[in-house]
């Protein structure tokens, strides 16, 4: 503006007209503007080494997008460079709060390759501890789940009942996380004298601490203000992502491994797949809750039911399944947990795909917290129950 | 699954008893050529042509590009790659195969076409599971199977950075677990197991090695 025109009558409507042109006031207190920020990958809600980028408004999150890989150590690439015996270890740190079925899958899948079979007594030692570890990946998913959201006394309790089932996998086998429970072909151990005991013991004694649980949360108003309505996601979408496990059933499709496609004993035992409505993280809740109670009959009825016999099956000493190729899933605690091998003949698996139900699951993770609030996110990445060492293997 | 595959020799019956290990390895080596997968044994099981509805069905629409077989009764269609999208997609509107487990691939570099990628499919309504196989060689590109199922998208970026191979189409095709300036693909057969991006640790980490 020239200073002519500074003294002119109509400088004060030009200044007014000039201001309107301007977008954004002077001093933006409020920023309205889309906001990007990132979660973890060292933060106490992500479950281990998670990263979440959130585009935010406000505190609405608009999208997301997950950052993954911090623990990738190459699981499929050193089962190449492993024999089928050697490598059987390495699967108990992919999913290391449900290191049974890991083993029980990978086990399962070279049996098959072979064409082997476990004999009776092993199938049942296999269910009894797949059950057990079940229950433990549900306890440990509640306590931390529940701690997310604010509820530190279930930690505690969980934590405390766990112990029970961590005791008798030491004893067991000498581990309690990474326990590598069982070998091609059956069972390493014999149950321990007074396994059937403490297994009897176990089932009476947490029963009633279930209930326990259930006291604390599920009528619980915050539990269920924080957790109803959020993170809701349908059958449909839960297909079309591939979701499976606990978060497929509470959105109402009823389906397991066990029952789809029985392995191990599971065919001879009697039990109900609880399913949900909602799709929600309360109903996500209550399936696991429900699970964890299933797991229960199933484990009395294997221990009481138990039989005699060989606990190896006939396999060689040297693992070497002819040339083919093997795709075999078991319903996991978080999942359909699959192995695709390819064998060449040799004593290595030529290519060794793990088909991880985290990894798969945690994709959901977008489509479940568009809409909602910061705090949301941490509910719905507890309620999905990933663990990292899966997801990134 | 409908028809189990076995092997020739039956396994033998379950042991009454646990028997002494001396007795059991005697016992073990004397039976040795009746064991269901002696090691040596080059008469495996052998893949069966697997007969279906769905295959018929498919066979004469596309003939010699679709093979369909059985092998230790789970079943597998070898398709030409020029079919992937189509055959793909029919299967999971026509056929109900409604959920894609997994997408992996296999490297066999003294093939002329070095990849194998692989769709494993599984129905709900129909309970049963089928695998697509076909073949590509390196630098060659696939389809995007995400418009399919969505599920496709990570599973194909995981194929993408262990293996090299791209999908067309695909939304956001890069690295998913190595880092995005990671150079090689650690799945492929020529990548050694302590192989590592050095240039990539250094600057990232400020380390001479990973190792």
């Amino acid at each position: 503006m020239s200073a002519g025109t500074n003294d002119s009558t109509n400088d004060v409507s030009n200044r007014a007209l000039s201001n309107l042109d301007l977008e954004t006031p002077e001093k933006p207190y409020l920023d309205s503007n889309e906001l990007i920020i990132n979660m973890g990958p060292q933060h106490p809600a992500t479950h281990g080494v998670l990263r979440v980028i959130l585009k935010l408004d406000g505190e609405k999150v608009l999208g997301t997008e997950c950052v993954i890989g911090y623990l990738h150590r190459g699981v499929e690439k050193i089962a190449e460079n492993r024999t089928y015996t050697m490598f059987n270890p390495y699967v108990d740190r992919m999913d290391y709060v449900a290191a049974v079925s890991n083993g029980l899958g990978y086990c399962e899948a070279v049996e098959k390759l072979m064409n082997v079979e476990a004999p009776a007594r092993a199938k049942y030692i296999r269910v009894i501890l797949t059950e057990l570890n079940r229950i433990a990946s549900h306890q440990l998913w509640l306590g931390t789940h529940a701690l997310d959201i604010g509820a530190m006394t279930p930690l505690f309790y969980t934590f405390r009942d766990r112990e029970e089932i961590l005791k008798i996998f030491e004893k067991y086998c000498g581990a309690r996380l990474t326990t590598h429970a069982f070998r091609i072909g059956g069972c390493q151990y014999e149950t321990y004298a007074g396994f059937e005991k403490d297994v009897k013991n176990f089932l009476t004694f947490f029963a009633p601490k279930i209930d326990e649980y259930e006291a604390l949360l599920t009528t619980n108003r915050i539990w269920m203000e924080r957790t109803k309505n959020v993170g809701v996601i349908s059958g449909a979408d839960c297909i079309a992502l591939g979701v499976t496990g606990p978060v497929l059933r509470a959105s109402g499709v009823q389906w397991d491994l066990r029952k789809a496609q029985p392995y191990a004993a599971y065919s001879e035992f009697d039990f109900e797949i609880p399913t949900g409505t909602n799709g929600d993280t309360y109903d996500r809740y209550l399936v696991r809750m429900a699970e964890m109670r299933q797991s229960l009959r199933i484990v009395e009825q294997a221990v009481n039911g138990i039989p005699e016999g060989p606990i190896m099956g006939k396999v060689p000493k040297v693992i070497k399944p002819p040339v083919g190729e093997i795709y075999h899933s078991i319903e996991a605690p978080k999942g359909e947990l699959g192995y695709f091998i390819v064998s060449d003949g040799s004593t290595q698996p030529y290519r060794l795909r793990v088909r991880p139900p985290s990894f798969v699951n945690l994709q959901a993770l977008d489509i479940m917290v568009r809409g909602l609030l910061v705090a949301d996110v941490v509910a719905v990445i507890g309620t999905l129950d990933i663990v990292l060492g899966e997801v990134d293997r | 699954m409908a028809e189990e595959v076995k092997s020739p020799a039956p396994p033998p019956p379950p042991e009454g008893e646990k028997k002494p290990a001396a007795e059991q390895r005697a016992a073990a080596a004397s039976a040795a050529p009746a064991k269901p997968a002696a090691p040596a044994k080059p008469s495996g099981p052998v893949p069966v042509p697997w007969t279906s509805p769905l295959v018929e069905k498919y066979r004469s629409q596309y003939g010699s590009g679709l093979d369909a077989q059985t092998y230790l009764g789970q079943n597998y269609l070898s398709v030409d790659r020029s079919l992937i999208p189509d055959i793909l997609r029919l299967l999971r509107d026509e056929e109900q195969f409604d959920y894609c487990v997994d997408i992996t691939a296999v490297h066999y570099p003294k093939r002329e076409k070095q990849f194998d990628v692989l769709w494993i499919l599984y129905s709900f309504p129909r309970n049963e599971r089928v695998r697509v196989k076909t073949q590509i060689a390196d630098g060659a590109s696939l389809p995007s199977s995400v418009s399919i199922w969505p599920t496709a998208n990570w599973l194909e970026r995981e194929v993408y950075d262990m293996f090299g191979i791209t999908f067309d189409g695909h939304p956001d095709l890069k690295r998913i677990l190595l880092p995005d300036g990671w150079k090689g693909h650690p799945l492929r057969k020529d990548y050694g197991i302590l192989q590592q991006d050095k240039e990539w640790v250094q600057i990232n980490l400020g380390i001479e090695s990973g190792q």
